[in-house]
């Protein structure tokens, strides 16, 4: 008999973490104690994207959507909806200040917002199994480019725009023909999935709930380009994602569409998995090939570009994850298809993470050329609390942190050339105006969302902390340069900072932009020098007045207590005695307490324990 | 797993569609099986079972069954609403699975008001 419903439990890490599986584990005892397992099928998918509200499932045909369940919550719920088809209510998604829960998934703002080609498959297919996968139209693009001239394929890439996703935005059809006509028999292809920065997962995802969607994007790659062997680069931080991508490669080779006589047309390509070791730089791809060579992960000066030299010494494409799953879609339907989706300079979507002070945590696709505002507000609810929102850190640790200001702006690709011809429109120099443009920072699309607590001199302290940790030392701007500008951001944070530290700082940050060897170094003082810009005056608050605006380094932080709240409010309670570790607060019970500044060690207990907010931080 | 051929991909597609086509919530023909505790008492589990071995026995891929509550009569349970894409929903009454054959070859396949299961034609209003 068919199954009258599909239970689409998700299995991404987010919600596995939350405990999805235990969810699955009763749904499916459940299931079967009510004589349903005929009717009713449970399958596990790959991220919903919604990662906040997990654990989540999808019940189709009606596609209501369930969120942050537990494994208690599924008894009754079988027998409400699944038996008696009456939709558990407090299960459901209430928006904040909505009056009332939303059944469906397509009518939550969050879904209905996004627009999926990259993530075409979440949510409806188990990523572990291929004919999921084929049922929603895959290998159907593969099946297409077999019959087109490689010239075919590569001009239809061309032509949709698309460009590359993993930060730099190179115009993946160009890189491509390169390739393609490179000389020599033996070449290579690779996709990069060493996904580093900090809350970034959107490669994670794409692994997770469509492997398939990698693998076919490859092969038509390698048939565009005459390659044969294909190379995935994962980190092996990403279990799920490694265990699935190793399961779809199987899968692709026992169908047929991997290894020897393609699909029957004498086409051969093959894939195999290589698990990065978690070291940042990785990113990069020349040090990402000598690390598939087995070699430390150390980049070297481009030119020659892998396209020439690459993996081995060999012509080598290598595009990120992102990229790779945008292909079958064009190829399927057309670059003209494509290019109606996003802006003039950049087309298509693109995926972002959302994290930090955000009320949707979680992974969403968009158009090119979507607002802050939009994604930040309308896809990602707010700000929790309803505090005010302050900026955005994009791209990571090589990214910049983009202020409120530019809420309204469009989110776009940028090259070099993009930003050459508005730089000399606006006659200003060329590293200059590319930051203050949003695009320029969009990076691989990790968004921080800070707000009015975060401290914009610690965020670039926390992040310099990051890059001089993960430079690899080979080039001196790099590997001196952040160890400098890290002392530095210290110094400002303990209170000690001067102004010629400040000047310090910005010239360093330019020279280390502009002399490093790789990407890493490059792109790492754009915190520092974003924040420079657009928070200057909260280096200045450090600096002059020893203040730090958010109360955030705690350093330059002052406590009192006010008496009036304390003995009216609290009758002098003695939390803040008791708890503090330096013995620092004095006062007797109906007594107004203080605390004595010259033993005060500023750890803010006494801010967490207080019950009546007697304590002040200035 | 024998190597697929070109004709291959197409055939587990389709295949495979047949089972997944659910999850893309569109069919040409809705039936709603209501279960409530009225429902279930007078065999609305049979019912259901029936209208699933007849969407399977006939190879249909475009039709949805799914369940929903009480219709507010009781007494002509177990009950059945037929949605046919543009049409307006038909409820059936006094449904036995020899009926459900029925329905199934003259309304959801041959297009025609089952008329003489029929209770009504329509919803109620909301609002």
């Amino acid at each position: 008999m068919p199954y009258r419903m599909h239970l689409m439990v998700c299995a991404g890490t987010g919600c596995v973490s939350n405990r999805s599986l235990e969810v699955r584990d009763a749904l499916q005892r459940e299931i079967k104690k009510r004589g349903l397992e005929e009717e009713v099928q449970v399958v596990t998918t790959g991220c919903n994207g919604f990662c906040g509200a997990g654990p989540i499932m999808v019940v189709h045909p009606d596609g209501i959507f369930y969120q942050q369940l537990t494994a208690k919550d599924i008894p009754p719920l079988v027998e409400e909806h699944l038996l008696k088809g009456r939709p558990v209510a407090k299960l459901m998604y209430v928006p904040s200040e909505a009056p009332a829960p939303l059944p469906k998934m397509g009518d939550i703002p969050f879904f209905n917002r996004q627009r999926l080609i990259v993530l075409r498959n979440r949510g409806l297919i188990d990523p572990e199994k291929i004919d999921d996968y084929i049922a929603r139209d895959g290998y159907t693009a593969l099946a297409k480019a077999l019959t087109m001239t490689p010239e075919q394929i590569i001009e239809e890439i061309k032509r949709a725009g698309l460009r590359g996703r993993g930060g730099a935005g190179f115009t993946t059809g160009v890189k491509w023909e390169r390739v393609r006509k490179a000389s020599g028999e033996l070449k290579y292809l690779i996709c990069n999935g060493d996904e580093g920065d900090p809350g970034a997962f959107m490669d994670r995802s794409i692994f997770e709930s469509d492997p398939h969607a990698v693998i076919e994007g490859m092969v038509i790659g390698a048939r565009a380009m005459g390659v044969q062997h294909g190379v995935v680069y994962i980190r092996n931080e990403y279990p799920l994602a490694v265990q699935r991508i190793l399961i779809a490669i199987e899968q692709a080779r026992e169908y047929g569409l991997l290894g020897e006589d393609i699909l029957g047309t004498g086409m051969a390509f093959d894939i195999s998995v290589t698990r990065g070791a978690g070291a940042f730089i990785c990113g990069e791809e020349t040090a990402l090939i000598s690390s598939i060579e087995g070699r430390p992960g150390d980049p070297r000066a481009r030119p020659p570009y892998p396209a020439e030299h690459g993996l081995w010494g060999k012509p080598t494409c290598i595009n990120n994850v992102e990229t790779w799953a945008n292909v079958s879609p064009i190829i399927i339907h057309g670059a003209e298809w494509y290019r109606q989706i996003g802006t003039e300079t950049s087309k298509g979507t693109k995926v972002f993470s959302l994290v930090g002070k955000i009320n949707n945590t979680g992974l969403v696709e968009v158009p090119m050329g979507i607002t802050l505002r939009e994604l930040i507000y309308e896809i990602g609810g707010g700000i929790p609390g309803g505090k005010k929102f302050k900026a955005v850190q994009t791209g990571g640790p090589s990214g910049g942190c983009i202020p409120a200001g530019f809420m309204d702006e469009p989110i776009i690709y940028e090259t070099r050339e993009d930003k050459r011809a508005v730089s000399e429109h606006l006659d200003l120099p060329i590293d200059y105006e590319s930051l203050s443009h949003v695009g320029s920072m969009m990076g691989s699309g990790g968004v921080v969302v800070m707000d009015g607590d975060t401290c914009m001199v610690d965020i670039a302290r926390y992040f310099l902390s990051f890059t001089q940790d993960e430079s690899c030392g080979a080039c001196t701007p790099c590997r001196e340069g952040t160890k400098l500008m890290l002392d530095i951001l210290t110094k400002i944070t303990e209170g000690h900072g001067t102004m010629e530290d400040l000047t310090a700082l910005e010239e360093i940050a330019w020279v280390v932009k502009q002399t490093s060897l790789c990407g890493l170094g490059k792109t790492a003082p754009n915190p520092v020098l974003t924040t420079l810009r657009y928070f200057r005056n909260e280096y200045l608050s450090h600096i002059e007045a020893h203040k730090c605006p958010a109360h955030v380094c705690r350093e330059l932080n002052t406590y009192r207590i006010d008496p009036e709240t304390c003995v009216q409010r609290g009758h002098g309670c003695g939390v803040c005695r008791r708890e503090c570790p330096e013995k620092a607060i004095f006062g007797d019970k109906n007594q107004p307490h203080w605390i004595d500044m010259a033993k005060c060690r500023k750890c803010g207990v006494c801010v967490d324990v207080c019950h009546f907010d007697a304590v002040i931080v200035e | 797993m024998p190597k697929l051929k070109l004709e291959d991909l197409a055939r587990i597609r389709e295949e495979s569609r047949r089972t997944t086509l659910l999850r893309e919530g569109a069919g040409r023909v809705k039936i709603i099986v209501h279960m409530g505790t009225c429902g279930i008492a007078a065999g609305a589990r049979k019912i259901m079972e029936a209208v699933l071995r007849e969407v399977e026995g006939r190879g249909l891929k475009d039709v949805l069954v799914t369940t929903s509550g009480c219709a507010g009569l009781c007494s002509r349970e177990p009950m059945a609403t037929v949605e046919v894409l543009g049409e307006a929903p038909v409820k059936y009454v006094d449904l036995t699975e020899a009926k459900i054959k029925a329905i199934f070859t003259e309304h959801v396949v041959g297009g025609a008001i089952a008329g003489q299961y029929a209770l009504a034609v329509g919803s109620e209003r909301v609002h």
